[in-house]
């Protein structure tokens, strides 16, 4: 079971309800896709007992055998190749390691040599939540190649937490595509509103069925009350906007490990999602049924 | 001596283009007899990588100079290796041919 934590506008406190689920979850797998800037160890204190280095390919090129014919340039969609007619110049933060220069080099020239993209750690927290994030090289022009070897982590026999970049854009969708859930955290700000949008757009899109976390919930916001309920969409969590809580996340505490109220809340939200899970994939099992019929 | 000059149209009389990467066309000038090639630019609707797209096609026009607004940091990198000569600061307010003018003048002085 893979529940991703996403949310369009950053700092709507994505890892906070990320690392609070797998908090309040016996032998969870926490899984930071946030890849630019993860922050879940923050907050999960992981002891990291491996790191290992993600590769990706790039082209080079043998000018023994290179004629400057311009093929390779012509077949790169990302632009990451430029012809002198002398040397052949790579970009290598625009490829994309789809290889199609060394497919169709006529004079066999290109080769592709990997390189690091970044890093993948793996570790186990105190409560023995494992723990995986990824951290991408600076200057990287796409985090999705390192993200699917993260995600390449998820344990189908436990529960999975993903927490999602912040966005709408490649690395989340990535990030979020095939869970079995998403919350999507927003705060009570015309900002929060409008990301929350652009978000419920790409999950709808990409079939994944959500929920919507208000964090800093604020009644008198109430452009957000009035889209939920226009759109009836459930809101799973309203996390108060009180200073306790601020405080204590400074520190580095979670807000279940501050507030019993917090905790048992968090505890009913992850068993509805456990429900509304069940309750889809007997929905689409019962659809496949009578399609097979 | 062929000029590169980015331009908003495909003449002379047009306004010099500020951008590079992004401008509309590129004047590719013969400074001995003022005839000149207009290529319209691909690179602006490129996703990414405009600049040094541009700085290719220049480099295989065979230009020597290049008149622009403004030209960033891989499109130049990518220009002096092909050892082509970059002068920057042009505004879109002067047609292409007083540009080129200016440059040639201060060039003989």
């Amino acid at each position: 079971m893979t529940i991703s934590v996403a949310s369009g506008k950053g700092g709507t406190g994505k890892t906070t309800v990320a690392a609070s689920l797998a908090s309040v979850i016996p032998q969870s797998v926490y899984i930071d896709c946030d890849v630019e800037e993860p922050n879940g160890h923050l907050m999960l204190q992981p002891k990291f007992t491996l790191e290992e280095s993600v590769n990706k390919l790039l082209p080079e090129i043998d000018y023994n055998k290179c004629d400057f014919c311009g093929k390779c340039i012509e077949v790169c969609e990302f632009n990451a190749l430029i012809n002198l007619k002398f040397e052949i110049l790579l970009f290598a933060e625009m490829c994309h390691s789809c290889g199609a220069c060394e497919y169709f080099c006529p004079q066999n020239a290109i080769t592709e040599i990997p390189k690091e993209l970044g890093k993948l750690r793996s570790g186990i927290t105190e409560n023995g939540i494992k723990f995986y994030d990824g951290l991408l090289n600076i200057g990287e022009a796409t985090a999705v190649p390192l993200i699917r070897k993260v995600k390449a982590k998820i344990d189908n026999e436990k529960i999975n937490i993903i927490d999602s970049p912040p966005g709408t854009s490649c690395s989340m969708v990535e990030t979020v595509k095939n869970s079995d859930f998403c919350l999507l955290v927003t705060e009570s700000t015309p900002f929060g509103l409008n990301d929350l949008k652009l978000a419920i757009d790409v999950v709808k899109n990409i079939n994944v069925p959500f929920g919507v976390v208000i964090n800093k919930y604020d009644e008198t916001f109430e452009e957000m009350e009035n889209y939920l309920t226009e759109n009836q969409i459930e809101v799973m969590l309203r996390i108060p906007f009180d200073r306790k809580i601020a405080e204590a996340y400074s520190n580095g505490i979670l807000p279940v490990n501050n507030s019993d109220k917090i905790r048992r809340e968090f505890i009913g939200l992850i068993a509805t999602i456990k429900k509304k899970i069940k309750s889809n994939v007997t929905q689409m099992t019962q659809k496949k049924q009578i399609f097979a019929d | 001596m062929k000029i590169a000059v980015t331009s908003t149209g495909g003449s002379l009389d047009a306004l010099v283009s500020e951008k590079f990467g992004r401008c509309q066309y590129f004047l590719i000038v013969d400074s001995d007899t003022m005839k000149f090639e207009a290529v319209s630019n691909l690179g602006e609707q490129m996703q990414n990588n405009a600049g040094p797209k541009a700085a290719e096609l220049i480099i295989n026009k065979g230009a020597e100079v290049l008149l622009s607004g403004h030209v960033g940091d891989k499109a130049e990198n990518t220009l002096r290796k092909a050892g082509i000569k970059i002068v920057n600061g042009f505004t879109g307010n002067e047609k292409v041919k007083d540009a080129l003018n200016n440059y040639l003048k201060t060039k003989e002085n």
